[in-house]
């Protein structure tokens, strides 16, 4: 057995950012990634961030992510580093079981902060299941870090963030993106992304969804139909669309399993993805000094991952008796960033479903 | 409708635009119509012409009197929402940001499209600014006919 | 299918890196996961549904989805969409749910 005072799970934007925070603190940690890289989902983000300089707006996120991989970089005797490593085990006493190169190793920690982020939904619909039919962040992935075209034609299904983001980068990639479709009325992310795309001569059509997906070995093609108010199909609207690529973008769901295997509290939150855990001020579960932080705990932009990451690790190294010698100023400023962040329009559904996982001592 | 297909209206466009007379120098166009939380182009700013304030959800509004036209919230926007616009003589000048390839070359003449992605005229292009500075946002100088000084937004390579 | 010129990143070639597929040599590049490489090549079927023997594909590229489980040097379901390809690798369509390896 392994002794840690502090296992991080997951090297994305919240496991870096409070890995940078707990050692600036002077607490140890040890971060447990399942990739083979650090970085999380911003490795493949070409875009410039949105958000203010705190959270480095108008960098690229594949900037950001070499700027906080750097940043614990710096802290060799302070943070270490397992990358291909899976935690497959989690329990009430806090020993965590990792699967290494075929060994399980059992570490045992005082703290755990769990940021394992989100996976992306699927949607329902005939063949839905055919090579070719791709999750957005997958897609991205495949051209932006791999350099690999998914294909030549492909359609969006979802305006949100992502796939307004992701249909202009296949764009600088060079594919043809058909449309995007959208089973709303109104489009789902920011304005601006949508009509970069507008302009660039690719519709979005609002109140519309697949039907089904043809093909035997791959997608050959798909049939959208237009949605009723109650998105129900109208008959008589269907539209069959040669393509050899599928980007599903309708949203992402929190993975939060590892909490569930530790016994943490839950609630479903649709406002916040998913399944998340209820959880105090400090990010702190029903579990004592087991934490969280970023998008498994509400599916958000990768600004406010960073700076709930920055808050976890702070406080963290704080209750193990490592206070940050700016504590009070660093933790009202990270306070103040989250607030800022969310309190726009597009932050009213983070507002509601944090209200509802508030534990109960600390709802005031 | 923007919220349905992701194209401003006439209005929204226009509340955006100084008058002709003000538009004699360059002076920036913010195409920011949402609460939406990001102020680089406020911070970006060497001249303090665009405010935001505190509250970074707050849409962007540019003090014409301040604003120089510089061209550096056009390639700091991640929205790619910025464009300047100026009237010389008979023809309306634009910097926009561009992030694709082929880069245009000075004197080429590109299609000029509309915020629909329809092409509505032809436009010249005057400079090209590809710099480490606006960081692989491309901000392309370029001229077109000034009764489309409202419609104009990109260009596009003529295939 | 790879990107040869983009406007925010630049892909060097890296070195070439032969393996396995189905039986056949094949190859790919440093930096490949075995999905990259084999997507690549124009391979979008990666694995089968257990039962009804559907096809399936790359979906959610973080280790997730198990889209993408394949044998990898005589290992089962392993996830090709995080493994880094090898000089030499083995790789092979999984048509059930795994068997004991050594």
């Amino acid at each position: 057995m392994i002794n840690k005072d502090l296992v991080i799970i997951g090297g994305g934007p919240a496991g870096l950012s409070a890995a940078k925070l707990a050692a600036e603190s002077g607490l140890s940690s040890l971060i447990v990634e399942r990739d083979f890289k650090l970085g999380g989902q911003l490795v493949k983000q070409t875009h410039m961030f949105f958000g203010s300089e705190k959270q480095y707006a108008k960098t690229r996120g594949i900037d950001i992510a070499k700027i906080l991989v750097d940043d614990v970089l710096k802290y060799p005797e302070m943070v270490e580093v397992m990358t291909d490593t899976t935690v497959v085990g989690l329990y009430e006493d806090k020993v965590i079981t990792l699967l290494h190169n075929d060994e399980y190793i059992k570490v045992q920690s005082k703290a755990i902060i769990i940021a394992t982020g989100a996976s992306e939904k699927v949607l329902a619909f005939p063949n839905n299941d055919l090579p070719g039919i791709y999750g957005a962040g997958a897609v991205q992935t495949l051209m932006n870090v791999n350099g690999v075209l998914p294909g030549n034609d492909v359609v969006m299904v979802g305006s949100g963030n992502i796939g307004l983001i992701v249909s202009y980068q296949l764009m600088q990639a060079g594919v043809n993106v058909k449309c995007v479709i959208e089973a709303s009325s109104s489009i789902g992310g920011y304005k601006v992304h949508a009509s970069k795309l507008k302009r660039l001569g690719v519709d979005i059509l609002t109140s519309h969804s697949v039907k089904r997906a043809n093909g035997t070995e791959a997608l050959e093609s798909i049939v959208i139909s237009k949605l009723d108010e109650n998105w129900d199909y109208i008959e008589g609207t269907e539209k069959t669309i040669e393509v050899d690529s599928l980007c599903i973008s309708v949203g992402l769901s929190p993975l939060s399993s590892l909490l569930s295997m530790i016994g943490v509290d839950m609630k479903y939150v649709s406002s916040l993805g998913g399944l998340v855990p209820y959880i105090d001020s400090h990010h702190e579960t029903s579990v004592k000094d087991v934490y969280v932080a970023g998008d498994v705990c509400g599916v958000e932009e990768a600004s406010s991952a960073i700076v709930e990451g920055y808050l976890t690790g702070l406080i963290v190294a704080s209750s193990l008796g490592f206070k940050h010698e700016n504590y009070d100023e660093l933790y009202r400023d990270f306070k103040a960033q989250l607030e800022n962040l969310r309190s726009g329009p597009f932050g009213e559904k983070t507002r509601e479903g944090l209200q509802e996982i508030a534990r109960n001592h600390d709802v005031k | 409708m923007l919220n349905r297909d992701g194209v401003a209206s006439k209005d929204q466009v226009l509340s955006r635009f100084p008058s002709n007379e003000v538009l004699v120098k360059a002076k920036a166009i913010t195409e920011c119509y949402e609460e939406i939380p990001c102020n680089p182009c406020a911070t970006s700013c060497p001249f303090d012409a665009i405010h935001i304030g505190e509250d970074i959800n707050t849409k962007p509004v540019v003090d014409f009197d301040l604003c120089t036209g510089c061209g550096i919230c056009v390639y700091s926007c991640p929205g790619l929402a910025i464009v300047t616009a100026q009237i010389v003589k008979d023809k309306a000048r634009f910097k926009l940001p561009y992030e694709f390839r082929p880069l245009p070359i000075v004197g080429e003449v590109w299609d000029g499209v509309n915020r629909n992605g329809e092409v509505i005229c032809k436009a010249l292009i005057e400079k090209v600014t590809y710099t480490a500075r606006v960081d692989r946002t491309a901000l392309v100088q370029v001229s077109v006919p000034l009764e489309f000084i409202h419609e104009f937004i990109t260009v596009r390579r003529v295939l | 299918m790879r990107i040869t010129e983009h406007p925010i990143l630049t892909f060097e070639k890296k070195a070439k890196l032969q393996f396995v597929f189905d039986g056949n040599e094949v190859y790919g590049y440093e930096g490949d996961t075995i999905a990259s490489a084999l997507h690549a090549m124009g391979v979008k079927k990666l694995s089968h549904s257990i039962h009804l023997k559907r096809p399936r594909g790359f979906y959610c590229a973080i280790g997730n989805c198990a889209s993408c489980n394949m044998i990898v040097d005589e290992k089962p379901n392993v996830r090709t969409c995080v493994t880094l390809l090898k000089e030499g690798m083995v790789v092979k369509t999984q048509l059930n749910k795994g068997d004991l390896y050594d």
